[in-house]
């Protein structure tokens, strides 16, 4: 029993900033119809900046606590500017042209930021542990956890349900749900769709740098962090199909649950499980699991 | 005039008949040794292996070029020549090392390659390197299949490869009364990490018969994560973990795994990890057996070219050195005893490839970290002695000390000639000559 109940927590710890990512991935889609290389570098300019903001904390005598906060504060305030600056700025002259133009106009902007963060940061490891021993150690299924690992959970749950609640329950998001579905009646109704843009795509880079920030203190940051990321990040949004905030949720929940059992029972079969379950969701239903089958337009 | 033009005449036909002749022309101070070296300056090895090589490749070529270097290595630079580096970042993949090493040769006219860091990149570059008819030196790169799964005659490794850290790392333990009545690993999913589990495990099952691999998780290279695997590691329980991960990988994994108590459930045995101990400080926990694929840095034994380079490397770059700088600078020492070989055999000219190979072939020299001699793979593999110890944190002097200590003869720790490693340990390790 003990067994499968670390398999669950494992993958739920896995899951838990995969999650995160993908949704700033799915979010992306779904607005812009951008399938965004990139965004795995925002996840590493995240962790950057927040290994940034914990050491400068820490080299000031602050508590880990204070080194928390100052990461997650200035993740958001940078990557929003970023990500507002990027979709304004570059973006906004592609709209209108083919996707496979957008695609490369992000795959550059993966190769410029791939670059610049070894120009800011250096090519070295980076580390910034302190906020890792904020929670403590809990023991489960008998096994010591770091605490810090376990609160990613709730944080992840709280980013998924505010996404939900925002787009379901909020004017703004039922305006974003309007260009989702239908841009052009959108736009005849009075939205700014080029504001809705530039808001989604905001978010999208601070969700995936957020995650970075969460990451950050138990990794070391290195070049190289946003390819593995993307990749695992994409396999999630297939599986839970392209735009969906519910299908992220189930594809990092099942892409986090078949690695840690594949670790647990067949270590060999680690990265061929997560691509396994994609083929198969892909053969019995290419639009993925929750992407709604729409009709095709006259 | 006419006596001018008599003597400018005989000059004239002295100097195409030497050069046409090829006599024996003294290497000119003037002359000098153009040295193509590659290590990993970006990437994830840059900080643990990559850079430290650098450093140490950059102080000894330094400290030759002024003749500052302990006896036998007082003349200046290779035989006189003054050594110019030209230095090339190994990162980016084995295809473009095979391209590099193309234009080192063939563009930037060097006359040795030395480097490569990374096993994957050794296995690649060797046979071009033969195909060339150039001489490259490999530095650091561990896996055994280098020479026992090819023959190369324009290739050496100045260092042991990954066999002796198993093997010694086995020995250790027998030696210190570890209990491994279970086993459990964890290693990289590529060349060094495969290659090195397999040694440790049939080394391990030679001295501990009765011993279980339980747990055994190979990770991709740079996963950086390993909470699910640390739960895998913790939930087995066993008596030795065992890992060769490096870097920034070995890293995180102590930093993640630490908190979890596995070093506290299980003995934890690193095969190469002196070079985290700076980097990590109180951080890594005391007690924990490693090794660093030689007898060098903190378990370095006191000699004049050992206090030489400890002190002046630590004087330069601010940091004492580890593994990868003891081996840059054993490598460059044989190139230069080779080259100074070769050149007392032809007239003191700068040699040719042919004759630095010849000279190099089945070579002896002493070095920081110990006697290194090239005595396998028909002279082109190198064994040296290795060490391995125990950490404990010194909050005095705010650094991981390395206590018990113990050393092994290189014919104690690698095979002997001719024989395959894997097939020398799982046959008992016949001929080993252990004090």
């Amino acid at each position: 029993m003990n067994f499968f109940l670390t398999i669950i927590l494992d993958g739920l710890i896995q899951a838990s900033w995969l999650f995160i990512v993908a949704l700033g991935l799915t979010l992306v889609f779904g607005v812009l119809k951008i399938l965004n290389i990139a965004h795995g570098s925002f996840y590493a300019l995240g962790a950057y900046i927040a290994a940034t903001a914990v050491t400068m904390v820490a080299a000031r005598g602050l508590p880990p606590s204070v080194g928390f906060v100052a990461m997650l504060l200035s993740v958001t305030l940078i990557a929003s500017a970023v990500g507002l600056l990027l979709e304004r700025g570059l973006l906004k002259m592609f709209y209108g042209r083919d996707e496979v133009v957008l695609l490369l106009v992000t795959y550059a902007v993966f190769l410029i930021l791939e670059d610049v963060t070894k120009l800011i940061w250096g090519v070295n490891p980076i580390y910034a542990t302190q906020p890792y021993e904020l929670f403590g150690n809990l023991e489960f299924a008998g096994l010591y956890y770091v605490g810090y690992d376990l609160v990613l959970i709730p944080i992840s749950a709280m980013v998924g349900f505010a996404i939900w609640f925002g787009l379901n329950r909020t004017v703004i998001g039922k305006i974003v749900l309007a260009v989702i579905h239908n841009e052009e009646m959108s736009v005849s109704m009075g939205v700014r769709v080029n504001r809705v843009y530039a808001i989604a795509f905001a978010f999208g880079v601070l969700l995936a740098a957020l995650a970075g920030a969460l990451t950050a203190p138990k990794i070391s940051m290195q070049p190289g962090l946003s390819s593995d990321v993307i990749i695992l990040s994409f396999a999630i949004v297939v599986i839970g199909g392209l735009g969906s905030v519910e299908g992220a949720a189930v594809g990092a929940i099942l892409v986090g649950l078949a690695r840690a059992a594949s670790v647990h029972l067949m270590p060999q079969a680690e990265l061929f499980m997560i691509y396994l379950i994609m083929a198969a969701v892909l053969m019995f239903r290419p639009e993925g699991l929750f992407k709604r089958e729409t009709a095709r337009r006259i | 005039m006419d006596r001018l033009w008599r003597t400018n005449r005989a000059v004239l036909f002295a100097s195409v008949a030497a050069t046409s002749l090829g006599l024996a022309v003294p290497a000119s101070a003037q002359e000098t040794f153009k040295l193509g070296i590659v290590t990993f300056l970006s990437g994830p090895a840059a900080d643990s292996f990559g850079v430290p090589a650098r450093n140490g490749a950059q102080f000894v070529i330094d400290q030759l070029n002024k003749g500052s270097v302990p006896s036998p290595y007082e003349k200046v630079g290779f035989g006189g020549m003054k050594i110019e580096p030209v230095i090339i970042d190994e990162n980016g993949g084995a295809t473009k090392q095979v391209q590099e090493l193309r234009n080192l040769y063939q563009r930037d006219n060097v006359d040795v390659v030395l480097g490569y860091i990374s096993s994957g990149d050794c296995l690649a570059v060797a046979p071009i390197a033969e195909e060339l008819k150039k001489m490259l030196v490999l530095m650091d790169c561990g896996t055994p299949r280098i020479f026992e799964e090819a023959k190369y005659n324009y290739v050496f490794r100045t260092a042991a490869h990954a066999t002796m850290d198993n093997v010694g790392l086995v020995r250790y333990m027998k030696a210190k009364n570890i209990k491994m009545e279970s086993l459990s690993a964890i290693n990289q999913d590529y060349a060094w990490g495969q290659d090195s589990r397999a040694d440790f495990v049939a080394a391990a099952q030679q001295l501990y018969p009765n011993v279980k691999v339980q747990t055994d998780l190979l990770p991709k290279y740079g996963a950086g994560q390993y909470g699910t695997e640390i739960s895998a590691l913790v939930g087995a329980g066993s008596d030795v973990v065992y890992s060769s991960l490096w870097g920034g990988d070995l890293q995180a994994f102590i930093l993640q795994s630490v908190p979890r108590g596995l070093s506290k459930r299980s003995q934890l045995v690193f095969s190469a990890a002196d070079h985290v101990l700076p980097p990590l400080g109180d951080k890594m926990p005391d007690g924990t057996i490693l090794g660093a694929r030689g007898a060098y840095g903190l378990m370095s034994q006191k000699s004049p070219l050992n206090d030489w380079l400890f002190k002046g490397y630590e004087a330069a770059n601010g940091v004492y050195p580890v593994q990868a700088a003891y081996r840059s600078t054993q490598s460059i020492l044989g190139l230069k005893a080779a080259v100074e070989k070769a050149m007392s055999k032809n007239g003191g000219k700068k040699p040719s490839t042919d004759e630095m190979v010849a000279a190099m072939t089945g070579l002896e020299w002493p070095s920081p970290g110990g006697l290194i001699q090239m005595k396998l793979a028909d002279g082109h593999q190198a064994i040296q002695p290795i060490a391995f110890s125990r950490t404990k944190y010194n909050p005095d002097l705010k650094r991981v000390d390395l206590v018990d200590i113990e050393y092994f003869a290189a014919e104690c720790v690698n095979p002997p000639p001719g024989v395959k490693s894997i097939d020398w340990i799982k046959g008992g390790m016949q001929g080993a000559k252990c004090n």
